[in-house]
């Protein structure tokens, strides 16, 4: 089934560059949005010609938390669908440039009313600030596009069960499937709230809108955007890495069912996002606390499982002792070190995430800037260094190219100023956050407030490590440019993992469909429709559009 | 499902310490009653200006020691922007918004809730060291966003 000599077909890796283009785009300019913040924020630089801070701030977040997220992962994901179950048909790999083009004209609109100044709303977009209609309708393509293209996976997936029959289907096609049923599930909740409140209400239709039920969509779809994310690089790691270092994995059910922990319990936990709001009873916010914490288990098994492939790894090459594995793991090869630092990274970033969803220590952090610290540690450094270790093999994979060692090295050192400037932009993050300084603010001094002149040391810390990670950004786009159009012609192997002779043989409950979105389904029930029919019972006169920008 | 017995050990201990974890925070705020403020209370955010207690926002003292601060937020400033309480009283604070979303946080405090136009938001704090605090806004709410603060001094009584 996992024959070696398995190829990504041209047309499919064609389709599968397009996404990979598009990220690395967004990654060049929205890490060059990056760098302006952290220097406007030292306080030591003022933007020109009259750009707003709020622009800036906005492009970053949607270009990196939504486009290079979402064209990376659904890239990655059909050339893993057709590595694994097969060359996709003609059909299918037609819906995925149906899906591609809509994404990519969705961005543009949208970046184009971000930069002409109409749409200074964050990349959350919370009402009643309101944008110009065309913002979110470009968003809605977007989602429409990742939903064709969600369809398109199922459908392949469909196709491979039906040609074998009572066969466990092939882990990274498996993986990807549970991806996109959460994507799906989740965005449903955003779709709703653009499609029935913020549309009609920004082409002036309606008056007013609800601002508590349109924020309570958003944060159903928001928590689990941040698994959508985190997942692709949870396949790599579970899939490919064991590979990569030449191991075994240590086991196919286990990783299936951390998918499935996944896919039921990173729905029904907007509320963490909500800890500090009115209009919520604290009960069902502590409801969706407990159920928050539950991801903890499959991120658990994950590190478990990781840990014991490379230590089986080691020790099947002769290394002894408590720790004497971890030399034998291979440190200059940069499609391992590159996400194996991002899963050290992950380790306080999980951290950090288990107090921003702890019902009472979230107030003490809330909207400060240790959040952005946060997140730059789970998204900017454990997944996108994730991404860029297989962006290493999958883009000279798809291009008929293959990385050479000088490339190898300047990849190595790409990690290493990625760790660097990480390390002091999110330390000084969190560590400012803890004293007050809030998040998504242009410099300030509060008028000259003692508790705010504290801060500015931190924000000068973190313009150094910003600056650090935009030199990071640079080598990265030199090492992807290299890949996709310079490197030497020839065959390199995208790298999939064979379960250990160990493990037992997996069971085909993982794939019962119904079974899993039904509990997903009941569990959303129960987190959701009570406080959601208060909030509407109890709702307070809507609010009209303000834009303040 | 077979599992190693080091994994066993390790997720025994691992959702263990979860359920532990929990269990504090649970205790903490149902026994305690240390809930994170989510106060239910309407208003029509129209007419914030014309309903008591945001109609004269200020602090306002309701008791032997207890007080109600009572602020309105509007972008980009807050009403009143200086306050004086005396240590060690405790204070109700109300904040209700006439525009967009706002985050009402004093820095150095636990003092920290989203403000949303429709709702009136409310924590009470006891207020035991002197000295000053800056009130900021830490939820996006226009081009002066930054701009928005206000100050507290805790006072001798």
């Amino acid at each position: 089934m996992m024959n070696e000599t398995w190829k990504v077909d041209a047309r499919d890796g064609k389709l599968a560059m397009a996404h990979i283009y598009v990220a690395f785009v967004a990654l060049a300019l929205g890490g060059l949005a990056g760098l302006l913040q952290v220097l406007v924020r030292s306080g030591k630089f003022e933007l020109p010609a009259g750009i707003s801070y709020y622009t800036i701030l906005t492009t970053h977040g949607v270009l990196l938390g939504l486009v290079l997220t979402t064209f990376f992962i659904i890239g990655f994901q059909f050339a893993a669908v057709s590595r694994t179950a097969g060359t996709l048909s003609d059909r299918v790999r037609f819906w995925g440039w149906v899906g591609f083009w809509l994404m990519t004209i969705g961005t543009a609109i949208t970046a184009f009313y971000i930069l002409i100044g109409e749409a200074s709303v964050l990349y959350t977009f919370y009402a009643p600030l309101q944008a110009h209609a065309g913002f979110y309708i470009g968003l809605t393509l977007v989602v429409v596009g990742s939903w064709v293209s969600g369809f398109a996976m199922f459908a392949h997936y469909a196709k491979w069960k039906k040609a074998h029959p009572g066969q466990v289907s092939p882990l990274l096609t498996f993986m990807s499937v549970v991806n996109m049923v959460l994507w799906l599930v989740c965005s449903l909740g955003v779709a709703a709230t653009v499609l029935f409140q913020l549309i009609p209400w920004s082409l002036g239709y309606v008056d007013r809108i609800n601002v508590l039920v349109s924020r309570t969509l958003f944060w159903y779809f928001g928590h689990p955007l941040v698994y959508f994310w985190l997942l692709p690089a949870y396949m790599i790691w579970y899939a490919i890495i064991p590979k990569i270092i030449g191991g075994k994995m240590f086991s196919d059910s286990l990783a299936r069912m951390s998918f499935i922990l996944f896919l039921i319990f990173s729905i029904p936990v907007g509320f963490h996002h909500q800890l500090v709001e009115p209009g919520i009873d604290p009960a069902w916010k502590y409801l969706q606390v407990v159920l928050t914490f539950m991801v903890v288990i499959p991120s658990l098994m994950t590190a478990f499982s990781m840990f014991a492939t490379f230590e089986m790894y080691g020790r099947s090459k002769g290394a002894t002792g408590l720790f004497g594995w971890l030399r034998k793991l291979p440190w200059g090869d940069a499609r391992f070190f590159a996400p194996f630092i991002g899963m050290l990274f992950f380790i306080p970033a999980g951290a950090g995430g288990l107090v921003n969803a702890s019902h009472q220590l979230n107030q003490v952090v809330h909207n400060t800037i240790w959040v952005t610290g946060h997140f730059h540690l789970t998204l900017a450094t454990t997944v996108v260094l994730t991404f860029f270790g297989a962006a290493y093999w999958l883009i000279p994979h798809l291009t008929g190219r293959v990385m050479t060692k000088a490339m190898n090295r300047l990849a190595i050192i790409q990690t290493i100023v990625w760790s660097i400037g990480m390390i002091f932009m999110s330390s000084a993050m969190h560590f400012a956050g803890l004293l007050g300084a809030p998040r998504r603010s242009a410099f300030s001094t509060y008028g000259d407030a003692p508790q705010a002149l504290e801060w500015i040391p931190y924000q000068i810390a973190q313009a150094v490590g910003g600056t650090i990670l935009f030199i990071g950004i640079i080598l990265v786009l030199i090492i992807v440019t290299n890949l996709a159009f310079f490197a030497p012609k020839g065959e390199t192997e995208f790298p999939v993992a064979e379960v250990a002779e160990q493990a037992e043989r997996t069971p085909l409950v993982f794939e019962n469909w119904k079974l899993w979105i039904g509990i997903a389904v009941v569990l959303i029930l129960i987190a959701y429709t009570v406080p959601f029919i208060d909030m509407i019972q109890n709702a307070p006169p809507g609010s009209k559009g303000f834009k303040l920008w | 499902m077979h599992m190693h017995k080091y994994e066993k050990i390790w997720l025994f201990f691992g959702i263990g310490s979860l359920f532990v974890f929990l269990a504090v925070l649970g205790v903490g705020a149902f026994a305690q009653g240390t809930q994170p403020p989510s106060c239910l209370t309407t208003i029509d955010p129209e007419k914030v200006d014309q309903t008591p207690p945001f109609d004269k926002p200020g602090l306002v003292k309701t008791g032997d020691n207890e007080y109600q601060l009572n602020i309105v937020a509007s972008a980009f400033a807050y009403t009143p922007n200086q306050v004086e309480i005396p240590k060690g009283a405790k204070v109700t604070i109300n904040v209700a918004t006439k525009d967009v979303i706002h985050g009402f946080e004093m820095a150095g405090t636990n003092v920290n809730m989203m403000v949303e136009p429709g709702y009136v938001s409310s924590y009470t704090q006891t207020f035991d060291k002197v000295g000053e605090y800056v009130i900021l806004c830490n939820e996006y709410c226009g081009a002066g966003h930054h701009l928005m603060t206000a100050k507290v001094k805790v006072v001798e009584q």
